[in-house]
C-alpha cells in the first residue's frame, strides 16, 4: 500500500466497513482533536470506545475508559492511534495480540510510523496514517463542505437532511485521491527529506 | 479503484454544489440569512468550539459562500477556501494570520495599484513592513529576505502590464527562507494558471474579475494550498500553532491539519476583522464561474487579436503583451499559461500622455472605467488613475508610465472591438 496518498475508494471502504473502534489517546478534554473526533464519529453512528490508562474510572460521551486494548474484551474493528508516530509501534504490537485481529489500524493526523504499517499489513490489517477520520468521513460525504473545505468530491443527488447518529452517504464521485495533489506532495516532503 | 477523475469544465461547474437537501433545488440557493438556528445547547457549544461541522451567522460562514469556497478551492487544486468581500480583505485577512507588528513581507513591485497602497500605507499602520523586490530579477527576492520575513506576495500574471511572473522561481526562494508564497491570481484565472501547482503556499483572487466575470459583483477569496509546514515553523506564526486564547486554547493546525490556514483565515481573521461576503454576490460570482473556462478562452483569443492588431499600428509605440512572440514575457507565457496570456494589457502611443487621454475619450465601444475582467471590453489610463498615488518613478516601475493605457479585452466580437480601436486611433 502506498501510505502517501490514499484512493477516496480506499477510505470509502473502511468508514462504510468498520463499526467499532477504540480510539486509543482519547481525551476528555474538549479542547483536543481526539475530543472533537471521538464526538463526531459517535455523533456518525460509530460504537466508540475510548482507550486511555490515564482516565480510567471517567466516561466519554458516556462510554467508560478503559487502559488497554487488552481491557475491551469484545471484538473491535478499528483502532484509531491519536498518538505521536513514536508511540505507534507498541499500540500495533498489542494490536497483533487481539483475536479476533482488528480490521484496520489508523493513525492520526501527523502521525506515520512505516515499520509498524508494515507488521499490521503483513498481519492481514488495512492501515491508513497521517489521515483524520473525522475530516475523511466529512469530505466523502461532503458535510466538511460547510468550512468551505474542497471535499475533492461532486455529487448530482440531493443528499439527505443530517441527524443526529445518522450515518451518511459516501457515496459520491472523487475528484482524486484523499488530499490535493501538492498536499500530498509537501506531507510526503516533509515525511521523507532529501 | 480506477474512477474517472472530472475535468476542470466539470469542476467550474459542479465542484461544491449538489441539489439542495431540503428542496430539491438544483441551482445554488441564495441563503440571504444572518443565522442559523442551533438543533440544542450542545450543538450550539459544538459549533462554537470548533467541533462540528455547520453554520452559526454569516459573518463566518454561509452555505452560498461555502459552494462558492469549494468551487475555487476546487479549480485551484487548493484543500480550502475562504471567500471574503473583496479582493482588498482577502489580503487583509491573509496577511493578518502571517504577520505581527514588526514584521516583513516581501512583495513583487508590479501588482495592481491599490494593492500598492494598501501594502505601504494601510499596512504601515499595523506594523506589517512591505519590502519590494522585482518583479523580473529572482536574486532581487532573495536579497530580501530577512529574520523577520513571513511571506513573500507576487502576481501571477502582473496588473497592470501583461507581466508573467516566474512562480516557481520565486516559490524556491519562499521554501528557502521557509516563509509561505502568496499568489493572488487574478488576471489568470485557474482556467489560465493555477499557481499552487507551480509552488504557491496560499493563492488569492479579486472574484471581481474574471471569476465572476460580470462586473456586477465584488467579492475576494483565499485559497489554501494545504502545503505549507506550519508543524515544523516552530514559533514564526503564532496564530497557526500557539494555543488561541479565543478557542479555550485549540491550536489550529494540530486540529485542522493541511487546511488550517483556510480556517484560521474564517475563525479568527474574517470571524474578527468582519469584511464577509454577501451571499447575493457570491451566488452571482458562482454564476459566473460556470461559464469560466469558456470566457476565459474567449478573453485570450479576442486580447490576441487586438494585440496583432496594436502591434502594427502606426500610432503605436509599444504593446506589452505576452502572447506576442516578441514580447519579453512571450517565454514565461508559453510555460505558465500556454492556453493565452489574459486579456488585460498595456501599449503606449506615439503621442504620450495627450494621445492617450484623447484614445480614452474617442473610444465609443471601450468602457473608460478603473475594473478589468468584465465581459464588456475595458480601458483606464493608469497614470491618471488606479496608478496616480505613486510618484513618475514608481509608476515608471510599476508599469503605469504616462504615455500607457490599460485594456481589459471583452469578449465581444474582435472585429468590433478592432474598427473601435481604429476610428479612435485615428479620430
Amino acid at each position: 500500500m502506498n501510505h502517501d496518498t490514499y484512493p477516496d475508494d480506499y477510505i470509502r471502504g473502511i468508514l462504510n466497513g468498520v463499526k467499532v473502534i477504540a480510539m486509543v489517546g482519547a481525551s476528555p478534554s474538549e479542547i483536543r482533536p481526539s475530543f472533537f473526533a471521538f464526538k463526531y464519529l459517535v455523533q456518525r453512528g460509530y460504537d466508540m470506545i475510548p482507550v486511555n490508562p490515564g482516565h480510567v474510572g471517567k466516561s466519554l460521551m458516556g462510554r467508560p475508559f478503559v487502559a488497554s486494548l487488552a481491557d475491551i474484551g469484545r471484538p473491535i474493528d478499528m483502532i484509531d492511534i491519536f498518538r505521536s508516530s513514536v508511540h505507534i509501534m507498541p499500540i500495533v504490537e498489542e494490536a497483533l495480540k487481539l483475536s479476533p485481529l482488528p480490521k484496520v489500524i489508523w493513525m492520526q493526523l501527523g502521525a506515520r510510523d512505516d515499520a509498524a504499517a508494515e507488521k499490521a499489513e503483513a498481519a492481514g490489517m488495512k492501515v491508513v496514517m497521517n489521515r483524520c477520520p473525522k475530516i475523511e468521513y466529512g469530505r466523502l460525504s461532503s458535510e466538511i463542505s460547510w468550512m468551505g473545505v474542497n471535499s475533492r468530491t461532486i455529487s448530482a443527488k440531493r443528499a439527505p437532511i443530517p441527524t443526529q447518529g445518522m450515518r451518511l452517504s459516501l457515496n459520491r464521485t472523487s475528484v482524486g485521491g484523499g488530499a490535493t495533489t501538492a498536499a500530498d506532495r509537501a506531507a510526503k516532503d516533509r515525511s521523507d527529506p532529501t | 479503484m480506477t474512477e474517472r477523475a472530472p475535468g476542470f469544465a466539470t469542476l467550474a461547474i459542479h465542484a461544491g454544489a449538489q441539489p439542495d437537501p431540503t428542496t430539491g433545488a438544483r441551482a445554488t440557493p441564495i441563503y440571504q440569512t444572518t443565522s442559523f438556528v442551533f438543533n440544542d445547547a450542545d450543538h450550539a457549544a459544538s459549533l462554537f468550539g470548533l467541533q462540528a461541522f455547520g453554520n452559526i451567522y454569516t459573518r463566518i460562514g454561509n452555505p452560498t459562500n461555502a459552494v462558492l469556497e469549494e468551487r475555487v478551492a476546487a479549480l485551484e487544486g487548493g484543500t480550502a477556501a475562504l471567500a471574503v468581500a473583496s479582493g482588498h480583505a482577502a489580503q487583509v485577512v491573509a496577511l493578518q494570520q502571517l504577520l505581527s507588528p514588526g514584521d516583513e513581507f516581501i512583495a513583487a513591485r508590479k501588482l495592481y495599484g491599490g494593492s500598492i497602497n494598501q501594502f505601504t500605507h494601510s499596512f504601515k499602520s499595523f506594523g506589517w513592513n512591505v519590502v519590494w523586490a522585482d518583479t523580473d530579477d529572482v536574486a532581487s527576492f532573495e536579497a530580501a529576505v530577512s529574520p523577520r520575513t513571513k511571506a513573500i506576495f507576487i502576481e501571477s500574471i502582473a496588473n497592470p502590464g501583461g507581466t508573467i511572473t516566474d512562480i516557481e522561481a520565486i516559490a524556491q526562494v519562499a521554501r528557502k527562507a521557509g516563509v509561505p508564497l502568496i499568489v493572488d491570481n487574478t488576471l489568470a484565472s485557474p482556467y489560465l494558471i493555477r499557481p499552487i501547482d507551480h509552488g504557491a503556499d496560499i493563492v488569492l483572487h479579486s472574484l471581481t474579475k474574471f471569476l465572476g466575470g460580470h462586473g456586477n459583483s465584488i467579492g475576494g477569496v483565499i485559497v489554501d494550498a494545504g502545503t505549507f509546514d506550519w508543524a515544523g515553523s516552530g514559533d514564526k506564526y503564532p496564530m497557526l500553532t500557539q494555543p488561541r486564547p479565543e478557542y479555550h486554547g485549540i491550536r489550529i493546525h494540530e486540529t485542522f491539519g493541511n487546511f488550517a490556514f483556510a480556517i484560521a483565515c474564517r475563525v479568527l481573521g474574517l470571524r474578527d476583522l468582519g469584511p464577509a461576503l454577501s451571499p447575493f454576490n457570491a451566488f452571482m460570482i458562482l454564476t459566473g464561474i460556470e461559464t469560466l473556462p469558456l470566457r476565459m478562452q474567449k478573453h485570450c483569443d479576442n486580447a490576441k487579436a487586438v494585440a496583432d492588431y496594436l502591434s502594427k499600428h502606426p500610432g503605436v509605440a509599444s504593446v506589452n503583451y505576452a502572447g506576442l512572440p516578441e514580447d519579453k514575457y512571450h517565454a514565461l507565457a508559453r510555460k505558465y499559461c500556454p492556453k493565452g496570456s489574459g486579456a488585460v494589457f498595456t501599449f503606449s502611443l506615439k503621442g504620450g500622455y495627450d494621445s492617450g487621454v484623447k484614445l480614452v475619450s474617442n473610444l465609443k465601444l471601450f468602457s473608460h472605467l478603473a475594473n478589468v475582467g468584465d465581459t464588456r471590453s475595458l480601458v483606464i489610463h493608469p497614470a491618471s488613475t488606479t496608478h496616480s498615488q505613486l510618484d513618475d518613478a514608481a509608476k515608471i516601475k510599476a508599469g503605469a508610465g504616462p504615455d500607457i493605457v490599460r485594456i481589459s479585452v471583452g469578449i465581444e466580437d474582435k472585429e468590433d472591438l478592432i474598427a473601435d480601436l481604429e476610428q479612435a486611433l485615428s479620430a
